[in-house]
């Protein structure tokens, strides 16, 4: 069934075109067919250095209200203002409180002290690092573009791999397409009275561009325009009764499961979220970082509720490029510091855990005496996704130089 | 009270721009700067271009892309003299635009009369006897103030401005390097207080110092207020740890002077100066942000202009790069640190290397790099000298740099109106254009601005957004923008579609088309032609052809 649908559109799509208009990748949609592998993973960057101290507070650690004495989230206790105990070492910043049911419903699992073995805190080098999957080296391609390549699907779908932001972001640079769109609803040429001939001209004009970059980018262009214009995205109602916040975030992650929904060949999304750079005013329980925090908390409670027991097939991963200074700066505020928290949720994921290697915030134990230390290399995390959700045996190409042996987090199983 | 003063403003720059109108028009002064213009400053080495394939690229990287006047004045005076007018703007009459910018009357204000004018939405509540902090009472907020009063109407006038200048202003290298500094020394709208500051920060940081030296570019944007709000400066102070003045004694609410933030002195060292693989540590880091403890802003909600302040200044001696900054120096330490990273090898050669992804390729020739390095340490960072390097090098007139750069978003646009002679009020209906496209202007949240190279523009949701605009475009669509495509279709020529295709691709690629891209439009008029053949019409519809061509993939390089 299916099959039949993916099937459908990609023939229609070539039916639309004239004679004269047989773009070569066309030769190739013309035989795709449904992959059996269904599962679909997110990736979602937190940009700009999201405080993982603060995320998942480590409300047993007394170091933590000595060096955060305005910041610090408060301990488990009376009202909604303190943190939501996850265990005796760790809660959740009470912005997140709505991913408490999937922590206890054992879908969500936290890695905390993760981050790079190579730490920088320049936010566009550890951005970039992050994304190319490499310990302090930048690379053409990024690590979900060569998880894609390292786990073929041939034929593939225009719809592979999609980035819900208007510019695609460096871990899906690569020589597998990806598409960048701001909105489904944004995705559609407006050819107003000229209609379908101009839309045909450009795909035309596009698959005979002599620029390769723009000639590779027409061709997926059009192809995955064909599929989107026949699938009526933009009408599918949230399910289950979701109620998506309003929101830039929340409004991706509903076109994501409308995308996954659609069953157009999606395995890899990715998404940005911003404004985590707390210098100046932090805030605690409430505040600038309570707000971003309760956004990233809505929208992936909503998006978790709205595809039900499809979770059982998807997998999302948060990530930042470093965490914050521990000690709060003069500002109210934290400084760039080194390692963070991420969070994986799933249907197949081990969760009710927060995981990796916490050595506490002791003075001895942190880094260059001022950051929360790497304990946990976040390829680890990575690496175990791909393994595991999506499949992907061979990763030493997506991770160069990356041991996994010596860093099983068993997220899953 | 806000009326009456905004009035008295409004008188005053009406003033101010007729009086600066006045004195940058006419023939004399045109004919004064031409007479003391020495012949050719920039020597374009032999090429086999032809003059055409000179101004086309001239045009396209110097400027936001080809006009049909601008063509013929570089036709007209040659392309070296056209270049050597471009280093004075001064030298360029450009009434039109001077006039259209009076519009604007938040252009000439300075952040405390834009506070008086556009008050922050709370303290209009306040006024108003409404409470901000509750939600219901925010929606009534927003109806209840006239939306020419609303804060954003600053960003709003300041995106017109930069699409008028860019689409029209004569200036053109003005506006480019405009649009490049300030990318460089990125602030962004969307933090803060930053939205009352950031005209000034344009106007008067950025805009005199294009053709000076860049330390004096760079000490304006240091000490600019919205560069010290943007990256936090105001508020790093001397560490609480080292210096409390009563020890014990809890922070207050509200802030206060407590300690030091390293935003600013990270972004100055990576992203301003020395580039991330400058030769710098985390430790120096820490010592250029004490360099900077005490630049702060006066008032920062109402008056907005620079203030040192003594008592939250760090007075212990500091080491940068090696460097000791004696103790005692006060606001003089930053300068020592401005002095020391603006004559730096590694701001050279990253300096070097951004202008030339900018203006030649997105991979810069090492060589080029080398050598416009050399000139910007050997002339003290002067910048027409270093812009010279580069106008004048081999690999500016290259065939391999020739239409080898895909354009951005706004160079995209802005091209698309010139090529078609159009002209723009720049209604906001041209920059949510670009924002579609993935170029909000001056709202890009991080400090590295907008990326530069293809590779961060080319995908598959842009292009549809480029298409999208190129049809709207040639069917004159875009609200507050007007082209007109028939003009540039002779009547005689209008049944022919290889004559309106020769025409139209000669407006607005200026080059000779791609075979390919040839082949493609000639196809489709062949169908349409087809098509309308059951009906009567049967000449080739210009529109169609331009919005072709706007969307083209040729069309996406410069």
């Amino acid at each position: 069934m299916k099959i039949d649908r993916r099937f459908f559109l990609k023939s229609s799509g070539l039916a639309m075109l004239g004679i004269g208009f047989a773009p070569g990748f066309l030769s190739r949609a013309l035989a795709a067919r449904a992959s059996p592998n269904k599962k679909v993973l997110i990736a979602i960057f937190q940009r700009g250095g999201a405080d993982g101290l603060s995320m998942v507070p480590p409300i047993g650690d007394p170091h933590y209200y000595s060096l955060r004495p305005t910041l610090a989230i408060s301990r488990p206790g009376d009202g909604e203002l303190t943190a939501v105990a996850l265990d005796d070492t760790f809660g959740l910043h009470p912005a997140l409180a709505a991913l408490k049911r999937f922590y206890d419903g054992g879908s969500l699992a936290i890695i905390h002290a993760v981050g790079s073995p190579k730490p920088t805190r320049s936010h566009f080098d550890a951005q970039d690092f992050m994304e190319a999957g490499t310990a302090g080296e930048l690379s053409q391609d990024g690590w979900l573009n060569r998880a894609m390549q390292a786990y073929p699907q041939n034929p593939s779908s225009a719809f592979r791999a999609v980035a819900l932001q208007q510019n695609l972001p460096r871990s899906l640079f690569g020589t597998v397409p990806a598409v960048a769109m701001g909105s489904i609803g944004d995705f559609k040429l407006r050819t107003g009275r000229l209609s379908t001939l101009a839309s045909r001209s450009f795909e035309s004009l596009y698959t005979r561009a002599l620029d390769v970059a723009i000639r590779n980018t027409g061709g997926e262009t059009f192809e995955a325009l064909h599929l989107i214009e026949d699938a009526k995205l933009e009408e599918v109602p949230a399910q289950n009764g979701a109620e998506y916040p309003n929101s830039t975030l929340a409004k991706r992650l509903r076109d994501i499961a409308r995308l996954i929904r659609a069953d157009i060949g999606l395995e890899i999304a990715a998404t940005d979220c911003g404004g985590w750079d707390t210098h100046v005013s932090q805030g605690n329980a409430q505040g600038q970082l309570a707000g971003r925090l309760r956004e990233l908390g809505d929208s992936l409670a909503a998006f978790a509720t709205d595809l039900g027991d499809q979770m059982a097939d998807v997998c999302v991963v948060t990530m930042t490029e470093f965490g914050r200074t521990v000690r709060e700066n003069g500002n109210r505020g934290t400084d760039h510091g080194t390692a963070s928290a991420m969070m994986v949720l799933g249907g197949a994921v081990r969760g009710r855990r927060v995981l990796g290697n916490w050595r506490g915030l002791s003075e001895p134990n942190l880094y260059e005496g001022r950051d929360l230390a790497v304990g946990t290399d976040f390829r680890a995390v990575l690496a175990e996704v791909l393994a595991s959700h999506l499949g992907i045996s061979k990763l030493t190409p997506v991770f160069p130089g990356f041991d996994r042996s010596a860093a099983a987090l068993r997220l899953f199983g | 009270m806000c009326f009456k003063r905004s009035h008295l403003i409004f008188a005053a720059v009406l003033a101010l721009s007729a009086l600066a109108a006045g004195c940058a028009s006419g023939r004399q002064e045109t004919a004064r700067g031409e007479a003391a213009n020495p012949a050719g400053r920039i020597a374009i080495p032999p090429s086999k271009w032809t003059a055409e394939k000179q101004t086309n690229h001239v045009l396209n990287r110097l400027a936001y892309g080809p006009s049909p006047s601008d063509v013929q004045t570089v036709q007209q005076i040659g392309v070296a003299a056209w270049i050597d007018r471009q280093f004075h703007p001064e030298w360029i009459p450009d009434d039109a635009v001077t006039a259209k910018l009076r519009e604007f009357p938040t252009l000439a204000m300075n952040t405390a009369e834009l506070y008086a004018r556009f008050p922050p939405i709370p303290v209009q509540a306040k006024l108003a006897g409404l409470n901000p902090a509750n939600s219901d009472d925010r929606e009534m907020i927003l109806h209840a103030i006239p939306k020419e009063d609303l804060p954003r109407q600053i960003p709003v006038e300041l995106v017109a401005a930069k699409l008028v200048r860019a689409v029209e202003s004569k200036r053109q290298l003005q506006e480019v390097l405009v649009d490049f500094w300030f990318n460089h020394f990125n602030v962004s709208v969307e933090k803060g207080q930053v939205k009352w500051m950031v005209t000034s920060y344009e106007r008067d940081a950025i805009r005199p110092h294009l053709f000076g030296t860049f330390r004096e570019l760079l000490g304006a944007t240091a000490h600019h207020p919205a560069m010290l709000f943007y990256l936090d400066n105001w508020l790093s102070t001397r560490d609480s740890d080292e210096h409390s003045a009563k020890k014990g004694e809890p922070k207050k609410p509200g802030g206060g002077r407590t300690g030091l933030n390293e935003n600013y002195a990270r972004e100055l060292l990576e992203l301003h100066t020395l580039g991330v693989n400058g030769g710098y540590t985390q430790k120096d880091v820490r010592e250029v942000a004490r360099c900077f403890t005490g630049w702060s802003i006066d008032m920062p909600r109402y008056i907005g202009d620079f203030a040192y302040r003594d008592k939250a200044h760090d007075k212990g001696s500091k080491v940068v790069l090696g460097q000791v900054i004696p103790a005692g120096g006060g606001q003089e330490d930053g300068e020592r640190i401005l002095d020391l990273v603006a004559s730096h090898p590694s701001t050279a050669r990253f300096i070097a290397t951004k202008l030339i992804r900018k203006f030649v390729s997105d991979d810069p020739p090492p060589a080029l790099v080398e050598k416009v390095a050399h000139v910007f340490l050997k002339s003290g960072g002067n910048l027409p000298a270093v812009y010279g390097a580069i106008f004048s090098s081999e690999e500016f007139w290259s065939d391999r740099a020739f239409a080898s750069k895909t354009k951005t978003p706004l160079e995209y646009a802005v091209s698309a109106v010139r090529a078609l002679g159009g002209t723009t009020n720049g209604d906001i209906a041209l920059a949510q254009a670009l924002d579609r496209m993935g170029e909000p202007l001056y709202r890009s949240q991080p400090p590295t601005g907008f990326p530069e190279s293809a590779e961060a523009w080319v995908n598959a949701g842009a292009l549809v957004n480029r298409i999208n605009f190129g049809l709207a475009l040639a069917a004159n669509r875009i609200r507050g923008t007007n082209v007109d495509v028939s003009k540039y279709v002779k009547p005689a020529a209008k049944n022919s579609p290889d004559a309106v295709l020769d025409s139209l691709s000669s407006v607005i690629l200026g080059r000779p088309l791609e075979p390919p891209t040839r082949v493609a439009v000639r196809e489709a008029l062949a169908e349409a032609a087809g098509e309308e053949a059951h009906g009567q019409k049967r000449t080739p519809d210009p529109l169609m052809v331009a919005g072709l061509l706007l969307g083209s993939p040729e069309f996406q390089k410069q």
